[in-house]
């Protein structure tokens, strides 16, 4: 009885169609962007910022812009990882070729690239569907990453072939490089993730995301009555690019501050975020969020319950990290298509009746 | 002749034997899909799981060592026995059978009716088990798989080519026995599936599910039997494979070069898998020998996936599929 | 704008129709070897409600994904509002004012009845891609304005209470009747019904066919409809189409189709109805 819509009224349409139609969401989720934007920073230190809460955004922005492409609109694509490259590299290569250039217009165009190059590998979606599109989606993984590592221009002809980051100021405090602060970084991220939850759930509410919608349930129907296809795929290509693309830019710039395509925007990227995506629920925001979250914070959990508790090796406890998310797959993929979202959906309706389940 | 046309055929004949490889694993996949419309990402992972098996059954490994060790501190490695190759095989087979039913049984049992795609993110998930599985089962170092098979430079081909073009061609024995085995191997199922009462079985579900259902086949039969026929693929592929490079997690990675294969021959055709496999196989090799001095080398990591993306563009079903016509 | 030729006529209920809306001229339509239709031509006009009837395998849903831009004719040509109608994608000729319902309904499972509707109205909804991305402006009063009309054919369709259900959960007579609202929600000037009926206990016949009558009623909107449930065509149709094996054996007012020789011969003398 706590949290109920009974007695929530709307008299506009536009009530009725805002994100948090009840009073108790609305008020919870103001409170998790004060608490992000106003608490947090003045207790992050270096260990949770790079453990556990910057990986935390920066993957959560890279589901949202997956989870717009498979979730929203039916496209599966298994190229997440180059695409998160490009938004790096594209960050490396405008910063050092502009170093007076914002740092936020830098990652922001970054992801405009992305979205570019994304939407030249999505053009075959026009044609062909399902894994046949996943094949061209593997084609831009193979041939990006390759092209990024072996092409100088890229890493401006460095001799280790990495890319690293210089060291940048926002309002006067470095946010990246060698000097910058763990709340700097995380204030830089979570500015970021907010602006790009908004847009996804804007552009998905809208005309735009019902006909990603419609193609995901049939796409012939949709086109029948009146859905471009072109139009629809290529813009949530190139939405789910761009968001991949900053998210990329960011774990760059951000987090690892050095990097080389192969090793850390490889095919097992795009199958974590994959991951992230149907796990926390196919066609949901807040599943990003879950999805993001479970797997950034799970392999912590485990390695500190497995390696430093029980002293257990690290390959050991590696292997069976990566059998327990294969499993969780599967499990979810069974008992739960729609991943964490559907389950906190079934506990907010169990929520909605107590204390009088009957 | 010229030297250059010498050495892309040379690299052509070396690609051909690799073709071989991504023929057997979209065979696997062939298989699979045709009996079950399952798109089965994992089935690079059961080849090497299959060889990690039939390896750490050769040498006798205890199953589950490292994680036995770590839980109770102990530190076993061998039970001290080794194994013939013939026995370690059978051995091998029936634990990819156990597999195929328990795919079935826990997964694939409960996925009925689900669209492909949901399927296609299952079999990555098995994928991700089965490498964490077989890691923790029996150890993720590099081994060295022998069955015997004859290794080393073939003298007859460099012989034959030496007296033909005044050059001789490197080829491995093994290849050439990969080549063989592969061949046998197809011939084994195609006589399978037309001339025993299961083949004929598997081809009525493959034909049409419902009408395969009416007649009194056993769907769940099915399914186990073409994921350890499969399995039994997979087997081969990861002998031939860990033969040449050692059995390691490369391996797996094969199964990735069999979805541009499957593209180019279409997904239900064993010719065509099979075709689609030496296509590949050969033009990654040749593509990478006249574009090294010009763009670097390792194309080989993408032109297959280029090669079936315009394959894609302008023949969608294939080499060997039949167009599809769509209705409301 | 209409087809100048004609003026139209007066319909035993005292409605009147107008102008040729549009036209089908000497359609063949072929796949591989097989003929679907042979050769037809017909036309439908401004306010009547148009049946094209038929056996199984006849042609009539090829005839109505001709009309819809799914099919392209190899030979023969589509006037609509007084032009011939060059190939075009099927969205395109959504965008011209034709929308249709689908035999086996084709609605969006996984979303929700409004959204479904909604999507009836994307045509009309013209806000930029920025505009959405903010939610500001243009975006949000569009999305008003066109829930506004989406809940009038809510209204009128007397589907309020299930509204936010996903359709997934809709039983097959209602899920008919979400599909209809959300071809009507175009505001279409054809609104084509791909067997309205089909799978439809009597009752369920009886409200479809009530709402049929008063879209066109209301909306004044030109209805084309296929059916092989001979009764109920005859009772809602102004005039009728029959085919049968591809061809058109008869075409006419209820009245007169039901008295045309080949007609009883190939449909209604194999004791069907």
């Amino acid at each position: 009885m706590i949290y109920r819509e009974a007695g929530d009224f709307k008299t506009s349409y536009a009530a009725d169609n805002q994100t948090f139609p009840l009073r108790g969401d609305r008020l919870a989720y103001y409170l998790a962007v004060i608490f992000a934007l106003g608490v947090v920073p003045f207790f992050i230190n270096d260990y949770w910022a790079n453990a556990i809460v910057i990986p935390f955004l920066i993957y959560t922005i890279a589901a949202l812009g997956l989870n717009i492409l498979i979730g929203y609109c039916g496209q599966l694509s298994l190229g997440t990882g180059a695409f998160m490259a490009t938004g790096a590299y594209a960050a490396f290569k405008l910063t050092t070729a502009f170093p007076s250039l914002n740092i936020i217009f830098v990652i922001i165009l970054a992801g405009v690239v992305t979205a570019g190059v994304g939407v030249a590998f999505g053009l075959p979606s026009l044609r062909i569907k399902g894994f046949y599109l996943a094949v061209a989606t593997l084609a831009a993984q193979f041939f990006l990453i390759w092209l990024y590592t072996r092409t100088p221009w890229f890493f401006n002809y460095s001799p280790t072939g990495m890319i690293s980051m210089p060291t940048r100021e926002l309002f006067g405090y470095p946010v990246t490089g060698a000097s910058a602060t763990a709340v700097s970084g995380y204030l830089l991220c979570a500015v970021f993730l907010i602006a790009s939850a908004w847009l996804a759930r804007n552009l998905t509410r809208g005309t735009l995301g019902r006909q990603w919608m419609a193609i995901r349930d049939m796409d012939i129907a949709a086109e029948i009555i009146g859905v471009n296809p072109l139009r629809a795929k290529l813009s949530a290509f190139a939405v789910s690019s761009f968001l991949v693309g900053i998210s990329g830019a960011l774990f760059f710039t951000v987090y690892l501050g050095a990097a080389e395509a192969g090793e850390s925007f490889g095919i097992d990227k795009s199958f974590l975020v994959l991951f992230m995506v149907i796990i926390g629920g196919l066609g949901s925001i807040l599943g990003s969020f879950l999805g993001a979250f479970l797997l950034v914070v799970g392999p912590v959990l485990l390695k500190i319950l497995l390696v430093n508790n029980l002293g257990w090796p690290t390959d050991v406890a590696a292997h069976l990290e990566i059998m327990i998310i294969g499993a969780l797959i599967i499990l979810f993929l069974v008992m739960e298509p729609h991943g964490l979202t559907a389950l906190w959906r079934t506990i907010k309706e169990k929520l909605r009746l107590w204390p009088f389940p009957h | 002749m010229p030297d250059t046309l010498l050495f892309a055929m040379e690299a052509a004949l070396n690609g051909l034997t690799a073709g071989v490889m991504y023929a057997l694993v979209a065979l696997g996949f062939v298989l699979i899909f045709k009996a079950s419309g399952i798109f089965n990402f994992s089935q690079g992972v059961m080849a090497l799981f299959a060889a990690l098996t039939l390896v750490g059954l050769q040498t006798g490994q205890i199953p589950f060592s490292h994680l036995i060790n770590a839980i109770f501190g102990t530190r076993m490695h061998h039970f001290g026995w080794t194994l013939p190759t013939v026995v370690a095989i059978a051995g091998t087979v029936v634990v990819m059978v156990i597999f195929a039913w328990a795919v079935e049984r826990f997964i694939f049992r409960h996925l009925v009716n689900q669209e492909p795609i949901i399927l296609f993110m299952a079999t990555i998930g098995l994928a991700y088990f089965l490498e964490g599985f077989g890691d923790i089962m029996w150890g993720a170092e590099v081994k060295r798989l022998d069955v015997g098979l004859p290794q080393g430079m073939s003298g007859p081909v460099d012989d034959l080519t030496f007296a033909w073009f005044g050059y001789g061609f490197y080829m491995d024995r093994l290849e050439i026995w990969a080549a063989l085995i592969a061949s046998l191997l197809v011939i084994s199922l195609v006589l399978f599936s037309q001339y025993t009462k299961q083949g004929r079985a598997l081809r009525a579900v493959a034909d049409d599910h419902q009408a395969a259902l009416s007649v009194g086949i056993s769907l769940r039969f099915i399914w186990v039997l073409v994921w350890s026929l499969a399995g039994i693929v997979a087997l081969v592929a990861g002998m031939m494979w860990g033969a040449k490079s050692g059995v390691q997690f490369s391996l797996s990675l094969i199964a990735l070069k069999a979805l541009p294969v499957l593209i180019l021959g279409g997904f239900t055709s064993i010719p065509g898998a099979i075709v689609g496999g030496l296509i590949i196989g050969v033009g990654e090799k040749l593509f990478d020998f006249f574009m090294q001095p010009i763009v670097g080398g390792a194309t080989e990591n993408w032109f297959a996936y280029m090669l079936a993306l315009a394959f894609l563009l302008f023949r969608p079903q294939g080499l060997f599929g039949e167009k599809i016509i769509e209705r409301v | 704008m209409l087809d100048a030729r004609s003026e139209g006529y007066v319909t035993a209920d005292g409605r009147q129709i107008g102008g040729v809306l549009m036209e089908m001229k000497n359609i063949t339509l072929r796949f591989g070897g097989v003929v679907a239709i042979k050769d037809i031509s017909f036309d439908i006009r401004e306010g009547e409600i148009r049946a094209i009837i038929g056996p199984n395998g006849a042609g009539k849903s090829s005839m109505l994904n001709v009309i819809s831009g799914f099919y392209h004719p190899q030979e023969g040509e589509v006037w609509y509002k007084g032009q011939r109608r060059p190939r075009m994608r099927p969205y395109q000729v959504a965008q011209q004012g034709i929308a249709r319902t689908f035999q086996n309904i084709a609605l969006f499972e996984g979303m929700s009845v409004l959204d479904n509707i909604m999507t009836g109205r994307l045509n009309h909804m013209r806000s930029g891609f920025l505009s959405q991305a903010l939610w500001w402006g243009p975006a949000a009063r569009e999305e008003a304005e066109n829930r506004e009309k989406v809940e009038k054919v809510i209204d009128f369709l007397e589907i309020q209470h299930i509204r936010k259900t996903p359709v997934r959960r809709l039983p097959y007579g209602l899920k008919k009747r979400v599909e209809l609202a959300r071809a009507l929600a175009a505001e279409p000037s054809i609104l084509l019904l791909d067997e309205p009926m089909a799978g439809m206990n009597v009752e369920e016949k009886e409200d479809m066919s009530r709402f049929i009558l008063d879209v066109n009623d209301e909306f004044g909107t030109t209805i084309a409809l296929i059916e092989h449930d001979m009764g109920v065509v005859m009772d809602l149709s102004d005039r009728v189409v029959v085919m049968d094996y591809g061809q058109k054996i008869g075409d006419g007012t209820p009245e007169e189709v039901r008295n045309n020789e080949e007609v009883i011969k190939a449909y209604l003398g194999v004791a069907h109805d």
